[in-house]
C-alpha cells in the first residue's frame, strides 16, 4: 500500500528519475551578466536559415537545487574507490589522492589555454618535460610523447611507431612489407584492435600451461617471416612475469621485428625492473592506473608512449623539449607519425602523475610495487584453498583464479561476482583473460591494508562455502542492492541509448 | 604477511623476475615531497605561466566560457571520479544513468538520433568519425572542407595512413571564408564529405547545401564542431542532413587545462548505431520490472571483437562527459541559449569595432558565430605579443601558427566572459600595438 504515501523526497535508496522527468517549464539554475554591448537582432548577426528553430526542444528546464539533488542522489548508486576495494585485475584500482586533485586545479594551469605561446607557459611545459624525464626513468626507454589520451590510444601510437620505424627501414613499397602483428592469446582486446587500426594483420601465439608466452610457438611463428612486432603485456594478464622475455625479445628482433609492452600492469614493476633493459622498444603507460591519476567511471586517462633512441624520430609531434632553460614545442621530425590528438594531451592527467611520483619519492615508488605484489600473493595465498588457481607460479601484483570447483553445484564466475557485492566488495575482473574458462582476475593494489585483505578473503570463502551449501542464494544475488541483475540480452536486442518524450516514444 | 606467504623479503617478491633485470639501484626520481613541498613547487610552476591570467580572446578550438560552481563540486564527489567504468549495472547506476543523459543532451544538441559515451576528444572523434564512414559506405575516398581546425586535420591523416583511405582537400572561396561551391571532389567513391561548422575562421557553413551535395553522390556527411556553444544558437547539423556528427564537448563546463582532458561527442543515425565506436549505455529491466540503465551493443568493442571491433578505444573521457551533463542541465534550455546569444552578440561588437580601426579588416564576408579573422596592417605575432606585453590582453591566434602564408591575420574570439569593458580595451590596445 506505499503508492498512498506522498514522500516529500526521494529517499536515497529509492531510484532517482531521468532529469528529463523532473523538467518544468520555465525553471532556470543559472544567471548570465545582463548583455553589456549594443544588441542587434540575432538574425542580423546569423541569417535566419542557419539559426537553430527548435527552441532546443526537450533539454531540461530545472534549478540547481534539482541538479544538485540529482546528482547526489544518483552519487550514492556508485561503488567507488574510496568506499572499498575495488579489485578489478588489470585495473589497478588504487587510491586517488586529492592532493593531485589540488594541484590539477590550479588556476595558473586549469586556466592556461593550450594554444599558449611557448613564453607564456614555460611552467606548464616544465611540467611536462619533467614528467617525461620522470617516466623514461621509471621504464629505461629514453623516447617519450605524452600526447595520446588512454591506453589503447597509446597502443595505436606505439604500434604505428613500429610500422613507420620498419617502413622506413625496410622500405614501404613491394609485396615483402611486414604486416603480421603477433600477439599472445592472454592479451587485452585493444592490442589487436590497435594492431588491426595500424594496418597489422593479428596471430595469435599460444600460451603454455604455466600461463606464459610459448617459446615454441613464438620461434615457429617468426620463422614464417613477415613479422612486424610482438605485442606484449609483461607482467602478462594472468598475473605472471614472463621470465623469459629477454629470450622473447631476441626471437622477435631475430626475425627483424620489434617488441611493444603493454604497460598496462607496470604497477608490478615500477621501481623493480624496467622495460627498457629487458629488450623492449616500445611501451604504453596507463597513467589512470599505475600513476593513480582517476578513472573518473570510465576516463579520462592518458596513455603516454615510451619508446628507444631508435624509434624517437617516429613519436607525435609537437614534442616537448628543453633549450638551454626554455622549454618550446618542437614540430621538426619528418619521420613522425603524425599527431594523434588536438593540442598536447590530458594535461590534467599529466599534472596529477607528476604530483603522484614526487609525492611518493623514488623509495616511495618501489614500496608502492612491493605493497601491491604482496598483497596479490597474500589474497592468493588465502584464496588457494577454496578457489581453484590455474597457474601455480607466484603471481605479481594481480592473481587468477576459476570458478571451476563452484560451477559443480551450478554456480558460475558472474554469481560470485555478484554475490561480493552482498558482501560490500566491488567485483574483481571477471572473463578475462579469455583464454582461462570463468577467469576471476583479482588485483588489490598497494591501497588495501592487511584487515581488509583478511576481510575480503573471508567474503570470498563464505561465498565458495554458499556454493557448496546454499547454490541459489549465490546464483540469485545481489540481494542487498537498490537494483536486481539487469536483462543485458533484452536490452542489447531492443537498444533503447536516449531518453524520448513519451508521445514521440510510441511512434519511433 | 610476507611470512604468511612464505617469504623473507621483500626482494623474494620478485623471484620471478631473472636477477639480471632487476634494479640494484633507487629510481633516478625526487625523494618524497610533502604536501607543502610539493604545493609549494607547482604554485611556483604556475607562478610561470603568465597566459592564464590574461584578458583572452585566444579561442581556436578550446574556448574559456562561464562554469557553473557545482560543476566541479558534482565531478569532485568520490562516488563519481573515483569509480571504474560502470561493469557492475548493480552498484554503477549512477554512472550509467549519467551517461544516459549525457547520451540523451548530444542527441537533443546535434539534433541526431543516437550518442555515445564519449571520445578522448574533438579531434579523435573526428578521425574515428571518418574510419566509421569508410565502414559504412565501403568507399574510401574522404574529402575534408579546407577550414577543418588545422589539428583535427592532422589527426584524421594520422588515424587513415594505414586505413587504405584516401584523404583529399577542398578548398575554400577566398571571399566569404567558406568550404568552396563547386565540390568538383564528389563522386561515386566518396565515403565521406567532412565540414566543420563554423569552420576553423569562424564562418558558419551551409551545412544542408552540403548535405544535399554529398547525398546527392551517395556520401555521408560528416559534421564537426570544435566550438560546442554554437549549438546553442545555431541550426542543428542533424536538422540539416548530417549522418555523424562530432563535437568537442569542451565549451560545456570544461576548464582549458593547456588542452586536456576534454571530451569528444559522437553522433548518429539510428541505422548506424551498430557502426559506432565506443561505448554505449541503455536502458534495461530486472526480474522486477525496476528500470536500469547498462552497457550495451558491447559486440561492437574491442573486449568482444578485438581486431573485428569498431574502434580500439576503451577508457573514453566519463569524468569529463559528467561534467558536460551536469554543466548542460544547469545551464539548461534557457542559459544555453542565453549564453550562446551573448557569444554571437559580443563578437559581433567586438568584429564591428575592429573593423573600424585604421588598416584592420575583417577579411571573410561569411556569417559567424563567436570567431573571426581579422587582418592587421602589421605582422600578426608581432602585434599580439606586443598587446600581451603593453595591455596584459592576449588578443587571439596568429594564423601563421598553421598557415605561413597569412602572416598578418589572427583569430579573435569573444564569448560571454569577456565583458564589454575588456572588449574595449582590446580595441584601444590594437590601436595602440597595431600602429605602423
Amino acid at each position: 500500500m506505499k503508492s498512498d504515501i506522498t514522500k516529500v523526497t526521494t529517499h536515497i535508496n529509492a531510484n532517482e528519475a531521468l532529469i528529463f522527468e523532473r523538467s518544468q517549464p520555465g525553471r532556470v539554475g543559472y544567471r548570465l551578466p545582463a548583455l553589456d554591448v549594443d544588441e542587434q537582432p540575432i538574425s542580423d548577426i546569423v541569417p535566419q536559415k542557419f539559426l537553430r528553430d527548435d527552441d532546443l526542444e526537450g533539454v531540461p528546464e530545472v534549478s540547481e537545487v534539482d541538479v544538485i539533488r540529482h546528482f547526489v542522489r544518483m552519487s550514492t548508486w556508485n561503488y567507488s574507490i574510496d568506499q572499498g576495494m575495488y579489485p578489478l585485475g588489470s585495473c589497478t584500482m588504487k587510491y586517488n589522492s586529492r592532493l593531485n586533485e589540488k594541484v590539477a586545479r590550479i588556476p595558473g594551469f586549469a586556466g592556461l589555454h593550450p594554444l599558449s605561446e611557448a613564453e607564456d607557459a614555460q611552467g606548464a611545459l616544465q611540467v611536462i618535460y619533467e614528467l617525461q624525464e620522470d617516466l623514461a626513468e621509471i621504464t629505461g626507454l629514453p623516447g617519450i610523447s605524452l600526447q595520446p589520451a588512454a591506453g589503447a590510444h597509446g597502443e595505436m601510437t606505439g604500434v604505428m611507431i613500429i610500422r613507420a620505424f620498419i617502413d622506413a627501414r625496410d622500405g614501404e613499397g613491394g609485396s615483402a612489407r611486414r604486416r603480421t602483428m603477433l600477439i599472445p592469446d592472454s592479451a587485452h582486446g585493444t592490442n589487436p584492435a590497435s594492431a588491426h587500426l595500424s594496418g597489422f594483420s593479428v596471430k595469435t601465439i599460444r600460451s603454455t600451461v604455466e600461463g606464459l608466452t610459448d617459446l615454441d610457438h613464438l620461434r615457429e611463428l617468426c620463422a614464417g617471416g613477415d613479422v612486424a612486432g610482438l605485442m606484449l603485456t609483461n607482467p602478462n594478464t594472468l598475473g605472471l612475469f614472463e621470465r623469459n622475455i629477454q629470450e622473447i625479445c631476441r626471437i622477435v628482433h631475430d626475425a627483424g621485428g620489434l617488441v611493444y609492452m603493454d604497460g598496462a600492469n607496470m604497477n608490478a614493476l615500477v621501481g623493480i625492473a624496467r622495460p627498457g633493459d629487458m629488450g623492449v622498444d616500445v611501451i604504453h603507460l596507463n597513467l589512470h592506473k599505475t600513476f593513480s591519476t582517476p578513472h573518473g567511471g570510465g576516463g579520462p586517462g592518458c596513455g603516454p608512449c615510451c619508446c628507444t633512441k631508435e624509434l624517437e624520430p617516429f613519436l607525435p609531434v609537437p614534442r616537448i623539449v628543453k633549450t638551454g632553460d626554455q622549454f618550446k614545442l618542437d614540430f621538426k621530425y619528418p619521420q613522425s607519425i603524425g599527431r594523434v590528438k588536438a593540442f598536447l594531451g590530458n594535461y590534467g592527467m599529466m599534472l596529477r602523475a607528476l604530483a603522484y611520483i614526487q609525492t611518493h619519492g623514488n623509495d616511495g615508488l618501489r614500496e608502492a610495487t612491493e605493497a601491491a605484489v604482496l598483497n596479490a600473493r597474500y589474497i592468493a595465498h588465502g584464496l588457494t584453498s577454496d578457489y581453484e588457481k590455474p597457474f601455480q607460479a607466484p603471481p605479481m601484483h594481480e592473481v587468477v583464479f576459476t570458478d571451476k570447483r563452484q560451477t559443480r553445484k551450478g554456480v558460475h564466475t558472474l554469481d560470485i561476482a555478484k554475490r561480493l557485492i552482498d558482501y560490500g566488495f566491488h567485483p574483481m575482473t571477471i572473463y578475462f583473460p579469455l583464454i582461462v574458462q570463468g577467469a576471476m582476475l583479482i588485483e588489490p593494489t598497494e591501497s588495501v591494508g592487511r584487515q581488509e585483505l583478511d576481510q575480503f578473503i573471508d567474503a570470498m570463502r563464505a561465498i565458495a562455502r554458499e556454493a557448496q551449501e546454499d547454490p541459489e542464494l549465490v546464483i540469485n544475488a545481489p540481494h542487498d542492492t537498490r537494483i536486481g541483475r539487469l536483462d543485458e540480452a533484452a536490452a542489447a536486442r531492443k537498444p533503447v541509448l536516449r531518453w524520448k518524450p513519451k508521445q514521440v516514444a510510441t511512434t519511433a | 604477511m610476507l611470512h604468511q606467504v612464505g617469504l623473507n623479503s621483500a626482494e623474494e617478491l620478485f623471484d620471478s623476475i631473472p636477477r639480471d633485470l632487476r634494479l640494484t639501484r633507487n629510481l633516478n626520481t625526487t625523494p618524497a615531497l610533502s604536501e607543502i613541498e610539493l604545493l609549494a613547487g607547482f604554485e611556483q610552476l604556475a607562478t610561470r605561466n603568465p597566459g592564464a591570467r590574461r584578458v583572452s580572446f585566444l579561442g581556436a578550438g578550446a574556448y574559456q566560457h562561464y562554469i557553473p560552481t557545482i560543476v566541479d563540486h558534482i565531478i569532485s564527489r568520490s562516488e563519481f571520479f573515483t569509480a571504474y567504468t560502470p561493469y557492475q549495472p548493480e552498484i554503477s547506476q549512477g554512472t550509467l544513468q549519467a551517461i544516459f543523459e549525457f547520451q540523451t543532451l548530444v542527441c537533443q544538441l546535434t539534433g541526431m538520433e543516437v550518442a555515445n559515451a564519449s571520445m578522448y576528444d574533438g579531434s579523435t572523434a573526428l578521425a574515428e568519425a571518418v574510419l566509421m564512414a569508410e565502414r559504412v559506405t565501403k568507399r574510401s575516398k574522404v574529402i575534408a572542407c579546407g577550414a577543418i581546425h588545422p589539428e583535427y586535420l592532422e589527426v584524421i591523416t594520422t588515424y587513415v595512413q594505414h586505413a587504405g583511405i584516401e584523404l583529399l582537400h577542398a578548398p575554400i572561396d577566398s571571399e566569404t571564408g567558406q568550404t568552396s561551391g563547386a565540390l568538383d571532389l564528389l563522386d561515386d567513391k566518396t565515403a565521406a564529405l567532412v565540414v566543420q561548422s563554423p569552420n576553423f575562421f569562424g564562418c558558419i557553413e551551409d551545412v544542408a547545401a552540403l548535405a544535399e551535395k554529398a547525398h546527392a553522390v551517395g556520401a555521408l556527411l560528416i559534421v564537426t564542431v570544435t566550438e560546442a556553444m554554437s549549438l546553442g544558437l545555431l541550426r542543428s547539423p542533424g536538422a540539416c542532413g548530417a549522418d555523424i556528427v562530432v563535437a568537442e564537448g569542451q565549451s560545456f563546463g570544461v576548464p582549458l587545462s593547456f588542452g586536456g582532458p576534454y571530451v569528444g561527442l559522437f553522433a548518429t543515425r539510428e541505422k548506424y548505431a551498430r557502426q559506432i565506436p565506443g561505448r554505449l549505455v541503455g536502458e534495461a529491466y530486472d526480474k522486477e520490472g525496476r528500470r536500469g540503465f547498462v552497457l550495451t551493443l558491447a559486440t561492437r568493442e574491442q573486449h568482444i571483437r578485438r581486431e573485428k571491433a569498431t574502434s580500439n578505444i576503451c577508457t573514453n573521457e566519463g569524468l569529463i562527459a559528467l561534467a558536460t551533463t551536469v554543466y548542460l542541465e544547469t545551464m539548461g534550455r534557457r542559459g544555453l541559449q542565453e549564453a550562446a546569444a551573448q557569444c554571437a552578440q559580443k563578437a559581433a561588437y567586438t568584429a564591428k569595432r575592429i573593423s573600424e580601426l585604421e588598416g584592420f579588416s575583417i577579411p571573410f564576408t561569411g556569417p559567424r558565430f563567436n570567431e573571426f579573422v581579422v587582418r592587421a596592417p602589421v605582422d600578426a605575432k608581432q602585434l599580439l605579443a606586443r598587446l600581451a606585453s603593453e595591455s596584459n590582453i592576449t588578443g587571439g591566434l596568429p594564423l601563421s601558427r598553421y598557415y605561413p602564408d597569412r602572416p598578418n591575420e589572427f583569430l579573435v574570439c569573444a564569448t560571454e566572459i569577456n565583458s564589454r569593458a575588456q572588449i574595449d580595451a582590446l580595441i584601444d590596445g590594437l590601436a595602440s600595438s597595431g600602429k605602423t
